[in-house]
């Protein structure tokens, strides 16, 4: 049985076409369609229920030894209210999920998770807590709104004194329109924006206000569809896609939040030397006709080279392109390749990341 | 929703338009563009390919999903929309107007409703 999000009726009762996602019933898309939707991100802004995420907390005198040993990124520099993105890796170096790690005070951590991860995450996270640290899943305790989009922060910023000003920053006891949340300033879209974590009584207001707030400026409720749209367009990871727990982070392009330089971590010995791995993920850009979404096998001189994880049309770039784990020695960009979508062969090229960068167009 | 009369319909939501000559003209409904969202590109056959009633004889990619969409008659491809390749999201704006494929053929007996017929099953 699916939980609903305290935004639940909202969608339903405003044209949401409402499907089940990560153990969740939520909209996919609102009447405007998707591809209005992730324009109005690119453009203006949009609004989006993402309240099916997990929220954990680890406290205590070693939460920070703690963090350094179960995750790959570092966090021994992070200051108070400051964001930092990490993979979480098993011991054979694969990825068990990705996640974003908020230093709240000294001792004090939250973790955002995948939905659909929550309780193989807290599972391992607790099962490998040492020393002074708790843990705890405040998730049904929070529910969460991501306002996205270049008007964001003018929007935000008309029912809200603290909002905070620089990109992977929170503010833990700010406000908007009055109500207590959690305000930070990151998002899934590759573009500006906040998220901003209340109480599940307190979202439906929420919600309210700052599309009251934002009826000037463009802003629209967006579903799934165009968030999915947005990250792939902005070529951001999605677990289960780009990276599960046989995909090192190495191969999923993500060497800059794994810092080798640590003592040591869950996965580190399995990853040493594993940095140039034999596959790795690349983008493509259809130049056929057609979209390769995920699983399509990718062909380079009549050789099967890799498989996408992830494809569909970009609607604000107005091309396909797709991401793909590939033979490392077949990554230059502008290869042609062939994309094997229903035994019909589509002519693709290798490609930089990330396919759409703020600020283009 | 829009179902005209004038047209008929299968289970699997195609309409069907009888031409002049024993041409029918195939199109997928309003309902069908609908549930799709937006229409990003469409897969058509070629002229001369053979059609087999109930089997796909080309796919339309939206955003959210690729669906097969079912001949509705056993015959031959005469015409395909080529204006679909640069407009596929003509579907959406107007379903009864951007048709798939002119094709000839036999359309089995039974096999086609009429638009009452038709929006009675969707509900």
């Amino acid at each position: 049985m699916e939980k609903k999000t305290p935004l639940y009726q909202w969608h339903e009762s405003h044209g949401g076409r409402i499907v089940p996602f990560a153990g969740y019933l939520l909209p996919v898309q609102y009447e405007t369609g998707v591809i209005a939707e992730h324009n109005a991100v690119r453009e203006k802004a949009g609004l989006f229920d993402v309240s099916h995420m997990g929220e954990f907390v680890i406290r205590g005198k070693d939460a920070l030894s703690n963090l350094q040993r179960i995750f790959t990124n570092d966090f021994t520099n992070m200051t108070k209210g400051r964001v930092r993105y990490t993979p979480m890796c098993n011991e054979s170096g694969g990825v068990i999920d990705d996640m974003v790690v908020c230093k709240m005070e000294e001792e004090r951590y939250l973790l955002v998770v995948n939905a659909a991860n929550r309780d193989k995450d807290a599972a391992w996270i607790k099962g490998h807590l040492e020393g002074s640290a708790s843990f705890e899943d405040i998730s049904e305790t929070l529910a969460q709104i991501a306002i996205q989009g270049p008007a964001s922060p003018l929007i935000l910023s008309a029912i809200s004194k603290t909002i905070p000003e620089k990109y992977y920053t929170l503010v833990e006891n700010g406000e908007a329109a009055g109500i207590p949340c959690i305000i930070s300033r990151t998002g899934y879209t590759g573009e500006t924006g906040f998220e901003l974590y209340c109480k599940p009584a307190d979202a439906e207001k929420l919600w309210d206000k700052l599309l009251e707030a934002g009826k000037n400026d463009g802003l629209i409720p967006c579903g799934l569809g165009a968030r999915d749209t947005l990250r792939l367009e902005a070529s951001m990871p999605l677990y289960g896609h780009e990276m599960d727990d046989t995909v090192t982070p190495f191969e999923a392009g993500l060497s800059s939040a794994v810092r080798m330089d640590k003592p040591d971590f869950i996965g580190k010995a399995a990853l040493t030397g594993k940095e140039k791995p034999p596959r790795t993920r690349v983008g493509l850009r259809i130049t056929g006709r057609g979209i390769a979404r995920e699983g399509a096998l990718i062909l380079y001189q009549g050789k099967t080279i890799g498989k996408t994880s992830s494809g569909n049309f970009c609607p604000f770039l107005k091309e396909a392109y797709a991401m793909a784990l590939v033979d490392s020695s077949i990554t230059k960009p502008g290869t042609p390749v062939g994309v094997d979508v229903r035994n019909r062969i589509i002519e693709a090229e290798i490609c930089t990341l990330p396919f759409y960068k703020k600020g283009q167009n | 929703m829009n179902f005209p009369a004038n047209l008929k319909y299968t289970k699997s939501h195609e309409w069907v338009k009888n031409l002049d000559g024993g041409i029918v003209e195939i199109g997928i409904t309003d309902y069908a563009q609908k549930e799709l969202g937006d229409i990003v590109y469409v897969e058509l056959p070629q002229i001369g390919d053979a059609l087999k009633a109930d089997a796909s004889f080309a796919n339309i990619e939206s955003v959210k999903i690729v669906s097969e969409i079912f001949s509705p008659i056993t015959g031959t491809v005469k015409e395909i929309n080529a204006a679909l390749n640069d407009a596929p999201d003509s579907i959406n704006k107007s379903p009864y107007d951007a048709w798939l494929i002119r094709a000839e053929g036999k359309i089995p007996e039974g096999k086609l409703l009429t638009a009452e017929e038709y929006q009675a099953q969707l509900s």
